[in-house]
């Protein structure tokens, strides 16, 4: 579809409240989950594996984590209103875009290099979020 | 049934407020303008011819007595006397929709449709497309045949098999499904679920797919299996 029309139609619909994120960062993803006429958030931890979908509504991320020993993989669409939050945990620095060899792999050969760089800026600003909302209490 | 003609511009997927992704198709629907209005007692049937898209006029150098002249060649002298005698632009496509009698008559000639106008009030449209041309298709892709076993020697992968006929009946039957040209045919489908109209832009978001590729003419209409006994009313023209 023409691009400009694409924004015309799917503009309301954009998310640009999320973290900067990408291939290798660990996330969590609050999610939204609807039981009878309940509403509660759950949390999905893990490692991004991929992003696609480029910049519309169609964008997609997958987060790949092992729960009891066994791998598993949830796609979440980027744009969904149902993600209540994304919250960063840890940067990792990777040389792919997709990182699907991490399928075939296990605990050591699964680990992913910090991103030292991004990590500090991460922790500085999580410092920072720390005295702000101390000195909010203070006040 | 009432319906305005429209192209189709792609496919994408918006959310509801629970947060459900719904895959639509955008179709871009009108502005169609009523170029003649066909009546029972003229043409023995009643109907709506309504015209999409404006073109802008298009010459070409043509050679005559010896001298260059610009020639007209979209839209052609008869088109543009049609256009003209209803007073609307230059149209690329016309199409007929049939109503009943009473609804033709509450429409003028000239009259401007908007998606707004038309499908503000209705839940569910069919649309009429031309299909993907795929050529000359084999059994397997153009009738959904199964095919044979893809391996252990066999020499029946992708072939149509026994077509069913020996001496008795010596012939074959009408219909048999045989290989041969796939798409590009007329294709309606029916009750597709309006997810939203943009009126500011023409544009109309259905739930699901349509036939044709994108950039392809549609027609799309109120659906006729729910509203059998609605008419349309067009809003007071000012």
């Amino acid at each position: 579809m023409d691009h400009r029309i694409k924004e015309i139609v799917e503009k309301e619909y954009y998310r640009n409240d999320h973290p900067e994120f990408g291939p290798g960062d660990t996330i969590v993803v609050g999610y939204k989950v609807i039981e009878g006429d309940k509403e509660r958030v759950q949390e999905f931890e893990g490692v991004v594996i991929s992003k696609r979908g480029g910049k519309g509504t169609e964008a997609t991320f997958t987060v790949r984590k092992i729960s009891h020993g066994v791998g598993v993989e949830r796609i979440f669409p980027y744009h969904s209103p149902r993600i209540a939050y994304i919250k960063v945990k840890r940067y990792g620095k990777v040389r792919r875009a997709k990182l699907y060899y991490l399928r075939g792999r296990s605990l050591k050969e699964a680990r992913i290099k910090e991103h030292v760089k991004k990590m500090l800026e991460l922790h500085k600003r999580l410092r920072e979020e720390k005295k702000q909302r101390k000195a909010k209490k203070n006040k | 049934m009432i319906g305005l003609l429209g192209k189709k511009l792609g496919m994408t997927r918006v959310f509801d407020e629970k947060g459900n992704s719904i895959p639509v198709t955008v179709i871009q629907v009108g502005p169609c303008w009523v170029v003649q209005k066909r009546t029972p007692d003229k043409d023995g049937y009643a109907a709506l011819q309504l015209g999409f898209e404006e073109v802008k006029e298009r010459y070409k150098k043509v050679r005559k007595d010896g001298k260059v002249v610009r020639k007209r060649i979209l839209p052609n002298k008869p088109m543009a006397g049609h256009f003209e005698k209803a007073g609307v632009p230059y149209l690329r496509y016309l199409r007929e929709f049939r109503l009943t009698p009473e609804e033709v008559e509450k429409v003028e000639v000239g009259q401007k449709l908007t998606v707004a106008e038309v499908f503000s009030d209705v839940k569910y449209v069919d649309v009429t497309g031309t299909t993907k041309g795929r050529g000359y298709q084999g059994v397997v892709k153009r009738h959904s045949f199964a095919g044979g076993p893809m391996s252990h020697g066999t020499k029946f992968e992708y072939r149509p098999g026994g077509v069913g006929a020996s001496t008795d009946p010596g012939r074959w039957f009408k219909n048999m499904k045989l290989p041969g040209h796939h798409g590009n045919v007329r294709r309606t489908v029916q009750n597709l679920e309006i997810v939203k109209i943009i009126p500011e832009h023409n544009l109309l978001l259905v739930r699901g797919g349509v036939p044709g590729s994108i950039g392809s003419l549609v027609m799309v209409k109120w659906a006729v299996k729910k509203y059998q006994d609605k008419k349309f009313e067009p809003k007071a023209a000012e």
